[in-house]
């Protein structure tokens, strides 16, 4: 069984957020760039701990974009992937990179293919389902647990209030977070290992975005705090009802 | 021409939050001199279905078929296309939310349409079809231009005030012929935690960091949102020391929420829970320590012992209620 990893470069998530160009872009100034953390301590550790298990018996990575994200991927690499593909292009938009990852998924043929839940940097959520869409197979969301039988995934996903056990047949996409499996940190035969392991560049067929962002805005700061007298607790219910209006 | 919009129902009864979403596409719609057609899928009561009208629908497309009182996204995604395809719709809505989230990119693909995901603003017309959204878990807002004839929204629920009218919609029954490829996947348990305010369209929020020293005082926090009618949260340390379950993590790695009332408890507020939380209207911030960084993103602020804290803020929401019936 093969599962193809979707991985995306995220900042850190300690970076500050701080705009430039007249607004419409992110600094990248002084911004350490991480493995998006879903797909990382989630998506990649269940696929490799499949592996370990004998489950599956390869687990490529793969992410879009140029040159500059290959220290993720060497990253990726030295937790344990078997192989990694770098889509060589900057998208635009979810569809774009949903598109090229489709492509050469549809080239090598995967069982499973695992992402996170959504990126921490766009916050769509919507890469994984597109796949899925591309492929035409089905797609699981916000999964907590997940089990592959011979041909069958059984999956605990978040639904609202609760969660539900799903199953379904091989092929499927599926958008880990927590409960998945436990954080890793690579080990040093893992990064030795890592730098010999192959990093496949594909240039994909170009597909024209359907959305961009124009600008960016940061959030608007607070009018300042209101301290209230933690004896007077009173006071603050009055003013979130009065005031605020919330209650 | 007609805005296009899914709604979404609990055994029949209708989530205020697919309200929201009819009542932005009815807004959508004004702007495009369309009109407002609702979708409705599995086994809803027929006065909730009608009721749609007074949020701004003039039509509801039903398919009464019981598969779909559970998510089937491909399912629902064929159900939106032929919806789309009848009514002849360019702009097609759903919630960003767990069902949403799953069906809208599908249809965006079927469409070749751009997708803005977590809509916070209607769109700008005069640049484009130009939406903002929330990016970096709510450090930034991003402007996003849908390039696309065809176009498709995710909402993101509690971010319009809604706003109830008179009118009832009229409902066709929707033919789509589905196959076994859109009941791929099967549900084989669920478990519904009941009584919980459900943490994602929470109006109001209790939220417990680790200043409340262990699960065991979690009783506290319990009490408050019981007596406000509140979902509970938590921080990032406190669901990796399993005091309180994963689903009820915010931040950055965890839940995004946007309720109007966040109350912090013993939570210091650093910058990846900020960015969970921040989107909230207003944020009470309850620390013992006068330093806590989340003093600075807070409404109102309590500096004190979130142990005596607590059980006097509970009391003084009773005493409210009691006075305000």
């Amino acid at each position: 069984m093969k599962i193809l990893v979707c991985i995306s470069q995220v900042p850190d998530t300690s970076t500050k957020i701080i705009l430039k160009d007249n607004n419409t872009a992110i600094s990248s100034d002084g911004v350490t760039y991480i493995i998006n953390p879903y797909d990382e301590w989630y998506a990649l550790i269940r696929a490799l701990e499949l592996k370990e298990t004998g489950v599956a018996t390869d687990v490529h990575l793969i992410t879009v974009g140029k040159a500059d994200v290959e220290p993720i991927i060497r990253k990726g690499l030295a937790l344990g992937g078997d192989e990694a593909i770098r889509i060589d292009a900057a998208p635009n938009d979810a569809y774009e990179t949903a598109n090229y990852i489709a492509e050469y998924a549809k080239s090598v043929g995967y069982d499973l293919i695992l992402c996170g839940k959504e990126s921490i940097d766009y916050n769509n959520g919507t890469t994984g389902v597109m796949i899925a869409e591309l492929l035409d197979v089905d797609y699981i969301g916000f999964a907590t647990s997940i089990q592959i039988e011979g041909n069958i995934a059984t999956v605990n996903r978040e639904i609202e209030g609760g969660e539900e056990t799903d199953t379904c047949n091989l092929p499927v996409v599926i958008a880990c977070q927590k409960g998945v499996a436990e954080a890793r940190i690579p080990n040093m035969r893992g990064i030795m290992a890592a730098r010999t392991r192959p990093l496949k560049v594909v240039t994909p067929t170009a597909v024209a975005p359907v959305a961009s962002i124009l600008s960016y805005e940061m959030p608007p700061a607070k009018a300042g705090i209101k301290l209230v007298d933690p004896d007077n607790m009173d006071e603050l219910v009055e003013l979130l009802h009065s005031e605020a209006k919330v209650i | 021409m007609s805005v296009l919009v899914l709604v979404e129902h609990t055994e029949g009864i209708i989530k205020k939050k697919s309200f929201e979403a009819v009542q932005y596409a009815s807004h959508i719609a004004k702007q495009n001199g369309a009109t407002v057609t609702a979708v409705v899928l599995g086994n809803a009561q027929s006065s909730e279905i009608e009721g749609l009208g007074a949020y701004g629908a003039q039509k509801v497309l039903y398919v009464a078929d019981a598969r779909l009182d559970e998510l089937h996204a491909r399912a629902y995604a064929k159900a939106l296309i032929v919806a789309a395809q009848k009514e002849d719709s360019k702009i097609i809505i759903a919630l960003h939310d767990i069902n949403g989230r799953a069906v809208a990119p599908r249809v965006a693909v079927k469409l070749k349409a751009g997708l803005v995901a977590g809509a916070l603003s209607y769109p700008d017309t005069e640049k484009g079809f130009v939406i903002k959204k929330a990016v970096f878990s709510g450090k930034a807002f991003a402007f996003v231009n849908i390039l696309s004839d065809a176009k498709v929204i995710t909402l993101m629920p509690n971010s319009f005030q809604l706003n109830k009218a008179e009118g009832k919609a009229t409902v066709e029954k929707l033919d789509v012929s589905f196959d076994e490829k859109d009941f791929g996947i099967k549900v084989k348990q669920v478990n519904k935690v009941s009584g919980e305010v459900s943490l994602a369209d929470a109006e109001l929020v209790v939220s417990g960091g680790r200043g409340m020293k262990g699960p065991e005082n979690w009783g506290l926090i319990e009490d408050l949102a019981k007596e406000l009618g509140a979902a509970t949260a938590c921080s990032r340390p406190v669901a990796d020391s399993h005091w309180r379950p994963h689903h009820e993590h915010v931040g950055q790695t965890g839940g995004t929420i946007r309720p109007n009332l966040y109350i912090a408890v013993g939570i210091s507020g650093a910058i990846q829970h900020l960015a969970g939380v921040n989107g909230s209207k207003t944020i009470v911030v309850i620390n013992k320590d006068p330093e806590a960084p989340f003093f600075k993103a807070a409404n109102y602020g309590v500096v004190g012992d979130a142990m005596e804290v607590l059980p006097k803020l509970t009391a003084a929401v009773k005493k409210y209620k009691e006075t305000h019936k």
